[in-house]
């Protein structure tokens, strides 16, 4: 691989001038700046909820003295923490299903049966993508109310999945084109219909597709703010960004509580993303790679 | 034959990527469906299969995104509670208020100034960092895990966080009092001529794991052996980035640009959790989308609420359109819609 050539072994990537020591000092300390700098508002959040009210109000930016676990234990033992936990979870794991089982069937018919209107169809779905749903959320709203689910959690999960199709279907629809032709030529040759196939060799075969657009569907619901904050105002459907951001108005001045619950809110999103980071990175690298 | 004719008027709509030639849409395998005699017209077996994967996601779609949208247009022209149907019809006038409201004005710049802050700050840093974080790297893996964990956590918890941290009597000052620069202490969140870098630097540190992730994923495509060459050719490393990697890296810049664009046009979540309603007006940091719900659902005038987002609508298609006219046509492939393998 190296290169008779070239002044010095030749790596993947052309190095950066300067001498070697002082190049790769410099690239740690950048990267060292930057983790210090993406995690230091979470470690003060996580840290913050250790911590007791009073020594938060004499030295706002310090370290606990004795680490004060009560604040979390308070909040993991409120029962509305964990309902909350529970909306979201229902929430996002409803529209996570729907979004994917409406997604793959709608991208099957796309990429796999040759009809008029085909494209047509396919760039309504892209033109999603322009419609955030800020723009459409008062009259979602009115829809929503008017059809009784105000105040519901169906309420949240049929608009986001609606909202949630566009990027499944542009996910998904190159994913199951690329699925070889000879493969169907052989099915059909065994007998196999075009739904048996898609029940036994595309669904199987697009799991990596559909894990990328579960996850992305999955942390949108679990983040979501604007479509809750529109629909929900009974305190018992809270999911748990309103009911965190809830929780930290009238515990305004009970900050360590307020950090601690907030550190909780966030592990669900941080445990997933972890989990499945290789897949996200993935699927968004094949989605802009082309 | 059918996808071919089907393929081209359509492809004109104002998606990204979808511009020419249907390149957004893979063709289809042409034999998969019995295709009659005459060329055109699928079997009826094939359609009622086509209805039943398609209609569902058509219908949920149309009817809560789509739907939505033209109502918004149709409210727009009455001045309503959100009781009943709409009667009182005013024609423009709920436009000529938005259009001469000084507020909206306002907002309006906020936006504009956050549209361009977006680009000017993260595009730069994201593209060092990316270069960075392409090179080879003890815990590089770490590092990338590292950099998109803000993108993951809720607006919700970003913004009580930040606001905490950036009280008067926060960690922030607290911190700068401990280090003997107390002097350099502010006001982050209510002075008005602070507030809107506050908001710059929270958007930064939250949306800037997406821009790397982005940009590492297109430096996956640009092929190494264009740079091996410059560089056994005497090019610098300073001169192979700037004259290979980054015009290869040009159409995901393109990509991002936009969908940063269009969400600095839309932001409302951090605005309305860290300032909430009142106080992001006199703080200014007001965008059009805070602006709209103070002054529609919070105000009970829906009517007026959707005329400001068809406003809205209108501000980003227009931006979408003229940025796909004049910086996307570059691209011959759309990069999103592209998509896949």
């Amino acid at each position: 691989m190296a290169t008779a050539v070239a002044p010095r072994p030749a790596t993947a990537h052309p190095s950066p001038p300067g001498s070697g020591r002082s190049r790769t000092m410099f690239t740690y300390f950048v990267a060292l700046l930057l983790v210090g700098l993406m995690l230091a508002p979470i470690a003060y959040i996580i840290v913050g909820g250790f911590r007791s009210n009073s020594e938060i109000t004499v030295d706002p930016a310090g370290l606990p003295t004795t680490w004060h676990w009560e604040n979390y234990a308070d909040v993991l033992t409120s029962p509305v923490f964990w309902r909350q936990v529970l909306n979201s979870t229902f929430t996002a794991i409803a529209t996570t299903v729907f979004v994917v089982i409406l997604g793959l069937m709608a991208a099957y018919g796309l990429s796999r049966y040759a009809f008029r209107g085909r494209g047509a169809i396919f760039a309504v779905f892209t033109a999603g993508l322009m419609f955030p749903m800020t723009v459409a959320i008062t009259p979602l709203y009115i829809l929503v109310r008017d059809l009784g689910l105000a105040n519901s959690l169906f309420g949240v999960i049929v608009p986001q999945i609606a909202f949630g199709l566009p990027i499944t279907i542009i996910i998904l629809v190159p994913f199951l084109a690329a699925i070889p032709n000879e493969l169907q030529e052989a099915a059909s040759i065994d007998g196999c219909s075009r739904l048996g196939f898609f029940w036994r060799m595309v669904l199987p075969l697009s799991i990596p597709g559909v894990i990328t657009v579960g996850i992305l569907a999955f942390i949108s619901s679990w983040n979501s703010y604007i479509l809750p904050l529109f629909l929900l105002n009974d305190e018992a459907t809270f999911t748990l960004p309103l009911g965190t951001q809830a929780f930290a108005s009238r515990y305004a001045v009970d900050t360590a509580r307020v950090l601690a619950f907030t550190s909780l809110s966030m592990i669900p999103a941080l445990v997933f993303f972890s989990v499945f980071e290789r897949r996200i990175v993935g699927g968004l690298t094949g989605a802009v790679k082309g | 034959m059918t996808t071919v004719r089907d393929a081209s008027p359509v492809t004109t709509t104002s998606a990204p990527g979808t511009s020419d030639s249907g390149e957004g849409l893979p063709p289809s395998p042409g034999f998969l469906v019995a295709e009659g005699r005459r060329g055109r017209g699928i079997g009826w077996g094939a359609r009622l299969e086509l209805g039943l994967l398609i209609g569902p996601a058509l219908i949920v779609f149309v009817a809560f995104v789509i739907y939505p949208v033209i109502m918004a247009a149709y409210y727009g022209f009455f001045s309503w509670k959100g009781f009943g149907p709409p009667t009182k019809f005013v024609g423009l006038r709920n436009y000529v208020t938005i259009l001469t409201d000084p507020d909206f004005h306002e907002a309006l710049t906020h936006n504009a100034f956050i549209v361009v802050m977006s680009l000017l700050i993260q595009g730069p840093i994201a593209i060092g960092l990316a270069l960075l974080l392409n090179r080879k790297l003890r815990f590089r893996s770490l590092l990338r895990v590292l950099i998109f964990v803000p993108f993951v956590i809720s607006e919700v918890v970003v913004g009580i966080g930040w606001s905490l941290m950036l009280q008067t009597d926060g960690a922030l000052n607290g911190l700068l009092n401990k280090v003997g620069l107390g002097a350099l202490g502010s006001e982050w969140l209510s002075n008005p001529s602070i507030a809107i870098w506050t908001l710059m630097i929270i958007i930064t540190w939250k949306y800037i794991g997406f821009a790397v992730i982005l940009f590492l994923a297109g430096l996956q495509g640009v092929p190494t052996e264009l740079s091996e060459a410059a560089s056994i050719d005497g090019a610098s490393y300073w001169q192979v980035q700037r004259y290979i990697v980054l015009p290869l890296l040009g159409p995901t810049i393109r990509i991002w640009a936009f969908l940063s664009i269009i969400g600095s046009l839309q932001l409302f979540d951090l605005v309305w959790i860290i300032w909430g309603q009142y106080i992001s007006s006199t703080a200014g940091t007001s965008t059009m989308a805070t602006y709209m719900v103070s002054n529609g659902r919070n105000a009970g005038s829906y009517g007026y609420g959707s005329a400001v987002a068809v406003v809205m609508f209108f501000i980003s298609f227009f931006v979408a359109i003229l940025y796909q006219r004049f910086v996307l046509r570059r691209d011959t492939a759309g990069a999103i819609t592209q998509g896949g393998s």
